[in-house]
């Protein structure tokens, strides 16, 4: 039996290795003092992470994604609860296709989607830049939305709807006096979860940007290609952090099992 | 006139008619039980009442007003559920002010309104806890509160006790017909369980398949079966199947193969043309000795099983007429194989559709 726990204790370091190795790596290197990204670093230095706030391109893309992030995320809950709603309240035709509809932009890769985003609305539409960065997010962070929101509404006793309508409150009046109360905690992890999501992607984004509108995630890209210094370290340290702060905020509010279970 | 009348309602699920031409009346104040198995239409009926539901078809009249088509929110009707469907996120004294809070009542009004009912329910000095801190018990209390302080003019309950303990489920029915008395509160009660609505029910209607077959007193329900549905229902599971009816004598003679048999008429309640007899197994009488001639409704038969309840052996008898079950007190039982006679006092055969 020990034999067998040390074997099974062994290849647990070794996937966690793997996983978190280059995370490490990087959050190490980030403090190297020199021009060059080295491991192991030379020093000790935080130079790396003051020229992320005086590197103006940085702050701008920053900008850019809070604003899209933010901005798409209230739109997709705008969208995103009535629809987990509806799904979870009522029984009606295609109410499957609609859940797998739903789901879809989870299941396609993000390229396809940024793709055939670009092609069909936005050429098709002429949107400006700021717009399809906002419309590609919405889409993005919708499936999010949906699903958590949904997976707090299963637990949701609906005979409760009914007790505050015979007690006199209108459809619409229930709604915000008793279901929304009670699924808030589901709302706020839906809010965080879409925010990383939207926060950090890539490959919607790479096609919804253009001249003089970028994401921080695709300026960070454009950065690497041309320079290699530490500073693409520092700032993917600091986004670790905000995930970090973030998944643990969830994990409070509702557990990470929500996420896995489908 | 009744306060409330269902007048030819249809209700139709997925095409499928749970209510077919359904008609009922209830007079003020009374406490009336819908009563049968699941899927009889008892909840539909409740929740057609209650405004959750729409009829296809059909009228709701109450107070001499129709109420078809009033929305549930403005019904002002009190509905106690199941679930007890307490408001997880309030309060148990906001969770009965609610219903005061939407009629803008001022707060010392409501103050006063909730802590007198909270009194009521006996629940007083729990204003602050939250339902998930309370018991089952407790819960269905706040639960009848909240529908109580809006002193509505229907007090509907679906299955209010089935979540409850067996003991606390006895202790809540008294506390429920105290209060629908204390009150004088119209009552619609739903349940599955005999015993419950028996016991607190002005009237008892027993539903099947969408209909009511039968609507009366619990005590004449009890001993007057009018249907075999109804019969069966309550505890007769002994059936004779009567070829003719006469009436002799204030009697009625029937013959069932080359047996007569006597029964008495029903006092009080119609005495309809039923030609199926019906008995309980504690109503039949089993002896091993013949008994005298003068005696009637004697079935000759043979002990198939014989089974220990506690208090008293139950056989099952075959006879020529089919096998009967019969409950009897006795020391020593019957053995399998045995020939014994049964007795049909004739005021226990009851004559059912």
């Amino acid at each position: 039996m020990r034999e067998k726990n040390r074997g099974l204790a062994l290849f647990t370091f070794l996937i966690f290795l793997f996983l978190l190795g280059p995370l490490l790596i990087i959050s190490v290197t980030s403090f190297e003092p020199g021009t060059v990204l080295k491991f192991p670093p030379q020093g000790f230095s935080l130079r790396w992470y003051e020229n992320i706030f005086e590197v103006e391109m940085f702050m701008e893309t920053f900008k850019t994604s809070m604003i899209v992030s933010l901005a798409g995320n209230l739109l997709a809950l705008a969208l995103g609860i009535p629809a987990a709603y509806a799904l979870s309240r009522f029984q009606f035709k295609g109410k499957s296709l609609l859940n797998g509809v739903f789901i879809s932009p989870v299941l396609i890769p993000g390229i396809v989607m940024g793709f055939a985003m670009l092609k069909y609305v936005i050429i098709t539409y002429q949107l400006p830049i700021y717009a399809g960065l906002l419309v590609g997010h919405t889409v993005l962070m919708l499936p999010f939305i949906i699903r958590v929101i949904a997976s707090s509404l299963s637990n949701f006793d609906f005979a409760i709807e009914e007790a505050s309508l015979s007690l006199g409150a209108g459809r619409l009046e229930t709604f915000f006096k008793v279901v929304l109360p009670n699924i808030r905690s589901g709302i706020i992890a839906a809010v965080l979860i879409a925010f990383l999501e939207s926060f950090n992607n890539v490959d919607i984004s790479v096609f919804m940007t253009g001249p003089g509108v970028s994401t921080l995630p695709i300026q960070m890209l454009t950065y690497v290609e041309n320079y290699f210094d530490p500073t693409i370290a520092a700032i993917s340290v600091l986004l670790m952090i905000i995930t970090a702060i973030f998944m643990f905020i969830i994990e409070r509010l509702m557990g990470l099992s929500y996420f896995t279970k489908r | 006139m009744a306060l409330l009348t269902l007048e030819n309602v249809s209700v139709a699920y997925e095409n499928q008619n749970i209510l077919d031409n359904f008609s009922l009346n209830i007079e003020k104040g009374q406490l009336i039980s819908l009563l049968g198995p699941s899927g009889c239409g008892k909840t539909t009926t409740l929740r057609l009442i209650a405004g959750f539901l729409e009829a296809k078809a059909g009228r709701f009249l109450f107070d001499g007003k129709d109420y078809t088509r009033v929305p549930v929110n403005k019904r002002n009707f009190g509905f106690v559920f199941q679930s007890y469907a307490l408001f997880p996120h309030l309060s148990v004294f906001d969770n009965v002010a609610f219903g005061l809070r939407l009629r803008k009542v001022n707060q010392a009004e409501i103050d006063q309104r909730v802590r007198h009912i909270l009194d009521v329910v006996s629940l007083n000095g729990f204003e602050k806890r939250f339902p998930k801190e309370l018991s089952g018990g407790q819960r269905q209390r706040v639960a009848i509160a909240r529908a109580l302080v809006i002193q509505p003019d229907l007090l509907l309950f679906d299955e209010p006790l089935s979540n409850l303990d067996a003991n606390l489920r006895v202790n809540m029915r008294v506390e429920i017909r105290r209060i629908q008395q204390e009150l004088g509160i119209t009552t619609v009660y739903v349940s599955h369980d005999q015993e419950e609505c028996f016991s607190i029910s002005d009237q008892v209607a027993i539903m099947n398949k969408g209909i009511i077959e039968q609507l009366d007193d619990p005590a004449t329900i009890f001993k007057y079966p009018r249907t075999e549905f109804v019969a069966r229902f309550i505890g007769f599971n002994n059936f004779i199947d009567f070829g003719e009816r006469t009436e002799q004598d204030g009697e009625i003679h029937l013959t069932a193969g080359s047996h007569t048999f006597r029964a008495a008429k029903n006092p009080g309640t119609a005495n309809h043309s039923g030609k199926k007899g019906a008995i309980r197994p504690d109503d039949l009488v089993v002896s091993a000795e013949e008994p005298a001639d003068s005696v009637r409704n004697v079935l000759k038969g043979k002990v198939k099983v014989s089974t220990f309840l506690g208090r008293s052996y139950q056989y099952v008898v075959e006879t020529d007429l089919g096998d009967f079950t019969v409950n009897q007190e006795m020391d020593s039982p019957y053995k399998a194989g045995q020939p014994v006679y049964l007795m049909f006092p004739k005021e226990k055969l009851v004559l059912v559709d």
